[in-house]
């Protein structure tokens, strides 16, 4: 693989300079390079692609980067990941694919990611989707994820699609038993006649769980997004939805949030808005010395950071 | 020195035609430096006044001049890099990003928690519970009101003329107080000229001079002791709805 190219898209979806300290499985055109370290195995899936990340309990302060990298048109590949989060840990996992495809033939990489995340646990997990090179072939990715926390678990998601992906339909299901905390935070850019589907479901089991799930996006060109973000509360708890969109050009957005109360003393709300970028917002960015050009750009930035 | 000459604006009265003057031939001279304050009855014309001068509305007519240079067809942009900075009277909220990161635009570089924190407690808020926060609907009117003209504070070293449309809407009596001796101060230690539309007395008071508006006309200019009594004089507009007979 080039390295110039493997350099940009590793930066792009995981930031990363070079190899990172801890452990890591990079997957580059379907073969990987890997890391472990004492307190968190990586090893290969005997019964079908992919890998089992395994975090010992009481595992403190330490990250995975598990990115995947795909430079060869035509490829296409589905690969399941299973997180197995001991008791009492804390730790960061990066994720993300990122797409370099020059050539005329789809190239596409299907994540399965599955996580059993232990008792009091913190789980930070940040998975950045990217698209680039000039080939007419699309860039396809469809990740699809399932987790469930146990007892006083919590788990922070940032899911990032910011540009170059044709067409992704995503899948997340989170299942949170007593005191859990899940935070799902989403954002996503499209353009050109780029298609995303993004179908989320939280469902609290626990008496004192919380979820929020925040999702904002920017549909431009001929774009489209869809989303269904779904929480249910199935016992005492909270939880929140929060779709926010800008809609330009001649792209089209659907939101559909929905609450879904089993319990009496479930406590949902959901708010969801699309609109373009609001006229006074450029003026006053242009009264402190941009351009409509740099306002606008703030205004996007500013809403998908 | 700031000079309107002859600037009219219209907007059109109805489908059928006919237009409604909301400036009326308007020639005006603002010295470097002064603290003016534009007041006036409601629709009288002050807000488009302070909006024609940073070039958020485009007059029918007439010219503007900064400095002796015509910066009439200056676009928005343009005027704030010659010097003149604008606090709306109804501030636009925007998703994700922090008034840190606003008041940083502002001040084109990127500012230090302290140097935000000085912006904000001048504006009488308290830096660590703001300077995160997204300026969105999370925050009340009169935060962000607050924040507004901390924007225009954030350009005072580099401006030569400071709007602040009604600066006390929304604001409480606290930090209405704290307001007032920020405009105090920023008069005595800046070069910058001040123009501040309000209808209070206290902001009134503490001006070089005050412009009375009404119609779209400047009808009085004078000292805020000679124009505060005369205020009162002020025609009202009779209402034109017919009654039910």
């Amino acid at each position: 693989m080039n390295q110039d190219i493997r350099r940009g898209l590793l930066e792009k979806i995981a930031d990363l300079h070079d190899v990172p300290a801890g452990a890591y499985n990079i997957r580059e055109n379907g073969e990987s390079v890997r890391q472990n370290t004492e307190e968190i195995t990586i090893e290969t899936k005997t019964d079908k692609p992919g890998i089992n990340i395994i975090v010992k309990s009481g595992t403190k302060n330490r990250s995975v980067h598990i990115p995947v990298l795909i430079t060869k048109t035509g490829l296409t590949e589905m690969v399941y990941n299973d997180f197995i989060i001991g008791d009492d840990c804390d730790v960061l996992i990066v994720a993300g694919c990122g797409i370099h495809n020059t050539g005329d033939e789809a190239s596409a990489h299907d994540g399965v990611h599955s996580f059993e995340i232990g008792k009091n646990s913190h789980v930070r997990y940040i998975e950045k989707h990217y698209g680039e090179g000039n080939g007419s072939g699309e860039r396809i990715m469809n990740p699809e994820m399932t987790a469930h926390l146990a007892e006083g678990a919590s788990m922070e998601i940032e899911s990032v699609q910011i540009g170059g992906i044709d067409s992704t339909n995503r899948k997340t299901v989170i299942t949170a038993e007593e005191k859990c905390e899940v935070l799902l935070s989403e954002r996503l850019m499209t353009d050109g006649h780029q298609d995303v589907v993004s179908d989320t479901e939280i469902i609290l089991n626990g008496a004192d769980s919380k979820a929020r799930i925040n999702s904002r996006s920017v549909a431009k060109g001929n774009s489209t997004q869809l989303f269904y973000p779904k929480l249910t509360g199935n016992a005492d708890c909270f939880g929140h939805v929060q779709c926010d969109s800008i809609i330009m050009d001649d792209a089209k957005i659907r939101s559909i949030p929905e609450i879904c109360a089993n319990c009496v003393d479930a406590r949902l709300v959901h708010e969801a808005a699309i609109g373009k970028i609001a006229g006074d917002q450029i003026l006053k960015l242009m009264t402190l010395g941009l351009t409509a050009e740099e306002a606008e750009e703030k205004i996007l930035n500013g809403l998908l950071k | 020195m700031l000079r309107l000459q002859n600037v009219t604006f219209t907007v059109p009265q109805n489908e059928k035609g006919g237009k409604n003057t909301i400036l009326d031939d308007v020639t005006l001279d603002i010295e470097d430096g002064s603290y003016v304050v534009v007041t006036g009855p409601n629709g009288g014309g002050k807000t488009t006044l302070a909006k024609v001068i940073m070039g958020l509305v485009k007059p029918d007519s007439g010219r503007i001049f900064l400095d002796g240079m015509d910066i009439s067809s200056l676009d928005v942009t343009a005027r704030s890099e010659a010097g003149i900075s604008y606090g709306f009277q109804q501030p636009p909220r925007f998703k994700g990003i922090t008034v840190r990161d606003l008041l940083s635009i502002a001040a084109k570089r990127k500012l230090k928690k302290e140097d935000a924190c000085h912006l904000l407690t001048k504006v009488g808020l308290c830096a660590t519970e703001y300077i995160n926060r997204e300026v969105d609907t999370s925050l009340s009117g009169g935060e962000v009101k607050r924040i507004e003209i901390a924007t225009v504070l954030a350009r005072a070293e580099t401006s030569k003329v400071l709007i602040f449309d009604e600066p006390e809407a929304g604001i409480d009596l606290w930090s209405f107080h704290r307001l007032t001796k920020t405009f105090r101060e920023l008069h005595e230690e800046s070069n910058c000229t001040i123009i501040i539309i309000s209808h209070q007395e206290r902001i009134i008071s503490q001006a070089d001079e005050v412009l009375l508006i009404a119609d779209g006309k400047l009808s009085l200019r004078g000292k805020p002791e000679d124009i505060l009594p005369s205020i009162d004089d002020v025609e009202e507009k009779p209402c034109m709805v017919e009654m039910d007979k």
